[in-house]
């Protein structure tokens, strides 16, 4: 015990002495946090319309017209002529082609029915999608306004839909980007720090030093691990304080659950930072065989996109991403409040990957090769 | 100049004979592009959701029908009160729960109105937002349906749509330039960042400072390897994209590589420009993982699209230099345009070369002076 | 003179064809020094590996303060010290910090720690100096220090890989002053080295080719036996 206790003392030394990496480890990660929850909104605004006007009559005004009123559409530009326009959509000038041609009034108002042309960057698919959906409201609700002025129409059966949303009622993305983003970060932590602080001794030699020393495998490792499980804790209190206080993140449930879970979660991130730091030698290699992996957990783990939507094969495959478990329990405890017994799945994955992860690298661990 | 090639030709031959680097290397791209491919996918599919139906009539089977067959949704459980939707949100799992009003069908079919109530799951609010608009349309379209013979009447604008770039509204398409940014400029910036960073620390460096091989050539030396190894990446991600998801190159081959050469050239200046303030390697991998992993992520926009981020974050994301090359590749693959439409991207690719090797440059003599 | 603290017999290493210790057999008594010389490859620093239980031997048997290295390794580990060729003290912790993290993983008690290392520092002159970080001081000091803590628990077995590449003569002679002092406290000092000026300061020396020992001897007697005029001139000889 009293070994461990040094080497503990030893290992905080290091990193507090660190005047580099101190600041990089608790300042870079939050300042990240702040800025980047606000980048992943999914939230559609600012269609960029370009409009190509060939008729010039009442009813391709009121249409400009209502275009402009939406707020979904930036109504960009009347283009002279179809050449133009589609030289903007193909410098990405505008995203929606909008072209009304000649004797559009005049078949409404003679045939009842007139064509008008959307031409869509898809390149981007949902918002293509969701651009022509609001783009055919806009035209239904012009053609029903026509009807209106020209006739009674008697009012339909109707459906009334009200939506309400639950535990987010704003449906702000911030409160849900932010759990989302600060798993990745403590993870990145607590897999990166522990790996390549692991070689960086092998690299440098002082690791041959210890391994010639009686001292037991599971001493060194503890020594080794519970300092970046402690910083790794200390960062996701940091980020729940930031996002309290600057994006006032609702913490509906109880934080001890959440903690208790990235107590564990900690735990096999490091095992399995440790076990990547036993299969390489230089820094290099175990860097780039961690940001392999954590490209690929943070990809599916559903930060940016959601986990239901995925095919069912890669559901499974989600069973052994750690990131997936976390980001679950963060968002159901502070944004539901889910406790323990709601959660029970998420701690028993993950309660079993510790129990994989550290063994595993503790047998790989080789003080003699 | 002999002396250089022999330098270089020592350096390829480091990186290629460490085999795990070089699988790693190349998995990595083939890797994401499945992903994103088979795995993410933006689309409402098979979403669980739970009906609270306390009408019960033919209407609301008919029209909870309607919902489970559509392919967007399936059945997450039916309630039989309000007190049991929390409960299905959080141990059930369901993202939204769609609740009929008492007697809906009698208040459709004699007061011409009836309810529907959508409960979403917002703890997830982009996905609440598209569950309830996908859900919205599909009831829009029974109302349309049971009034019918009324809304066949005159003055109707049709749209007619065209979907420009990618008429299969592939997420895929959007995806893969953005995989391209991130892997060519992360694997390029890191390796490169660590491998001079590495010789800084361990002393090689003023070995082969003193060597008569100039500085820049040691560097040229140094990156010259994964010059190589990118383009390759490059090509790979193309040849998938091509024929696994039949994502066309419809602008010139020799340009897409050539700004794929550029790009990769910005990504390795960038990390010899991170080698010259970074200390160690750790503070290097830092710097280059945590700087620019999940900004690159965020805020190139390959997954949130930049219009719909606020202004700050806007402007921030015309400083991020993938944003540049991948809008150049989404125009030269997708839209077939030439070097006419995208000169000014590549100036500004160009440019961050130049700011780059000019600081480091600096940089580097202040150090050896 | 008595019983061996090092015992080896038909210790063969090989790396997939490649044999880099062909069976060595030889034996160390108690606080002898005993000079292990080689030309670079020669494969003394495998050697030396596997004695400290670092590496396995593929072949043969290799006795160590009386136990097995490849079956109880770390029961050796507890009894020996060992510097690497490479400076691995820990360059961001002070001199202080060094000695007593390496006193707590032998298990050396706080009081004892104490004792010693004022002792051993006060002996270096670095004691006023102890609160510095290791990086700041000097190549030479560095190398001192770094056989003051292999020392520290005093181990019945000191294992030196070339622990005076790269000092000055100053500082080499007084590095030997501390291996002899070790020595005639009964610590058996097993020391790698290029210099055969050091060489002739071992009771011992063993001269490895290849992979093999070439030849066992006291300097005198393998002055003698290869006819030469100093240590130089025999490794000359076997080498060539």
């Amino acid at each position: 015990m009293r070994t461990i206790l040094y080497l503990l003392q030893k290992e905080f030394l290091q990193v507090f002495r660190n005047k580099t990496m101190l600041p990089l480890i608790f300042v870079l990660p939050v300042v990240q946090l702040v800025v980047l929850v606000n980048a992943a909104t999914m939230e559609m605004k600012n269609i960029r319309v370009t409009v190509v006007d060939e008729d010039l009559s009442s009813v391709s005004r009121q249409l400009v017209a209502k275009l402009d009123a939406s707020l979904f559409f930036d109504l960009q530009s009347l283009a002279p002529n179809r050449t133009m326009a589609f030289d903007r959509l193909k410098k990405s000038e505008s995203d929606v082609l909008l072209i009304i041609p000649p004797n559009t009034a005049r078949n409404l108002e003679r045939q009842q029915v007139a064509k008008v042309q959307i031409i869509t960057d898809a390149i981007n698919a949902t918002q293509a999608q969701l651009g022509y959906s609001y783009l055919g409201n806009v035209l239904m609700d012009l053609s029903r306004h026509l009807q209106m002025e020209r006739a009674e129409i008697p009012a339909g059966k109707q459906i009334n839909v009200s939506s309400s949303f639950w535990f987010n009622p704003e449906l702000n993305y911030r409160v849900y980007m932010l759990p989302g983003i600060l798993v990745i970060l403590v993870t990145i932590i607590g897999l990166f720090l522990s790996a390549m602080n692991l070689v960086r001794e092998k690299e440098i030699g002082t690791s041959e030093q210890i391994n010639v020393t009686p001292i037991r495998k599971y001493q060194f490792i503890i020594g080794k691990l519970v300092p970046f499980w402690i910083i790794g804790l200390v960062e996701l209190a940091l980020g729940l304080i930031v996002g309290k206080l600057l994006y006032q993140i609702p913490m509906v449930g109880n934080l001890a659950v959440l903690f208790a879970f990235g107590g564990i979660y900690l735990v096999a991130i490091l095992g399995l930072g440790l076990l990547l730091s036993t299969i390489t030698n230089t820094q290099q290699q175990v860097m780039l065989l961690s940001f392999f992996f954590m490209l690929i957990f943070v990809m599916m783990s559903g930060v940016f996109t959601s986990v239901d939507n995925m095919p069912l094969w890669a559901q499974w495959v989600n069973k052994g991403n750690p990131l997936y478990y976390f980001m679950n329990v963060m968002r159901m405890v502070l944004l539901k409040g889910a406790g323990f017994r709601a959660l029970a799945p998420e701690f028993t994955a993950i309660t079993i990957y510790a129990l994989i992860s550290v063994p595993l690298a503790i047998l790989n661990y080789r003080k003699t090769s | 100049m002999n002396r250089f090639w022999a330098f270089v030709k020592k350096e390829f031959y480091h990186i290629f004979r460490d085999y795990r680097t070089m699988l790693i290397l190349f998995a990595m791209p083939v890797a994401q592009v499945l992903i994103f491919g088979f795995v993410i996918s933006m689309e409402v599919k098979d979403a669980r959701i739970a009906i609270l139906d306390k009408s019960k009539d033919e209407v609301t089977r008919d029209i909870t029908g309607r919902l489970l067959s559509s392919g967007y949704f399936k059945a997450g459980g039916y309630l039989d009160s309000e007190k049991e939707i929390g409960d299905a949100f959080n141990f059930d799992r369901v993202k939204m729960v769609v609740v009929f009003e008492p007697d809906f069908s009698q208040h459709l079919n004699k007061d011409g109105h009836g309810a529907i109530q959508l409960i979403a799951d917002a703890a997830d609010a982009n996905t609440a937002r598209l569950l309830t608009t996908y859900c919205e349309g599909i009831l829009a379209g029974y109302q349309q349906e049971i009034n019918q013979s009324q809304l066949s009447a005159a003055k109707l604008l049709v749209p007619e749509v065209r979907m420009f770039y990618n008429e299969s509204l592939d997420d895929v398409f959007m995806s893969i330039p953005g995989i391209m940014a991130m892997i060519l400029l992360l694997v390029s910036a890191m390796m490169t960042s660590i491998s001079i960073t590495r010789e800084k620390e361990f002393g090689s460096m003023e070995v082969l400072l003193i060597s008569p091989l100039k500085p820049f050539q040691i560097i040229i030396g140094k990156v010259a390897p994964y010059v190589g190894l990118a383009l390759i990446n490059a090509i790979s991600i193309i040849l998938m994209g091509y024929f696994v998801f039949h994502m066309p190159v419809k602008g010139s081959v020799v340009l897409l590589l050539f700004e794929c050469l550029l790009f990769t050239i910005l990504a390795l200046s960038l990390g010899i420009f991170i080698s010259t303030i970074a200390k160690n390697q750790m503070v290097a991998m830092f710097i280059s993982m945590f700087g620019l992993m999940l900004p690159t992520i965020l805020l190139s926009g390959f997954i949130f699209p930049i219009e719909n981020m606020p202004l700050p974050l806007q402007i921030l994301s015309q400083i991020m230099p993938p944003k540049w090359f991948i809008v150049i590749v989404k125009k030269v693959m997708l839209k077939g345009v030439g070097l006419a439409y995208v000169w000014k991207e590549t100036l500004i690719i160009i440019g961050y070369i130049v700011f780059f090797v000019t600081v480091s440059v600096k940089k580097f003599k202040i150090r050896l002076e | 003179m008595n019983q061996p603290v090092i015992e080896v017999k038909n210790l063969v290493k090989r790396f997939g064809h490649f044999t880099a210790n062909d069976h060595l057999t030889f034996s160390v008594e108690k606080g002898e020094i005993f000079g292990f010389l080689g030309a670079n490859g020669a494969g003394k620093t495998t050697a030396m590996r596997i004695l400290c239980g670092l590496s396995s031997p593929t072949e043969g048997e290799a006795m160590v303060a009386g136990f097995n290295v490849k079956e109880q390794p770390e029961e050796v580990k507890r009894r020996i010290g060992y510097m690497s060729q490479k400076f691995s003290l820990f360059e961001d912790l002070t001199i202080w910090e060094n000695m007593r993290f390496y006193s707590a993983i032998y298990g050396l008690s706080a009081k004892v720690f104490k004792e010693r290392a004022t002792r051993l520092l006060r002996d270096l002159t670095l004691y006023e100096e102890r609160n510095r970080l290791v990086s700041t001081i000097s190549l030479g000091w560095k190398q001192k220090l770094a056989f003051s803590v292999a020392i520290l628990h005093e181990p019945s077995i000191v294992f030196l890989d070339e622990p005076t590449g790269g000092v000055d003569p100053i500082t080499r002679r007084q590095f030997w002053e501390m291996i002899y002092e070790a020595s005639s406290r009964g610590i058996t000092v097993f020391v790698t080295t290029h210099y055969m000026d050091e060489a002739e300061y071992c009771h011992r020396v063993s001269i490895m080719v290849d992979g093999r020992i070439d030849a066992l001897d006291t300097p005198g007697g393998l002055k003698k036996q290869f006819n030469a005029a100093n240590m130089n001139d025999v490794f000359l000889a076997l080498t060539r």
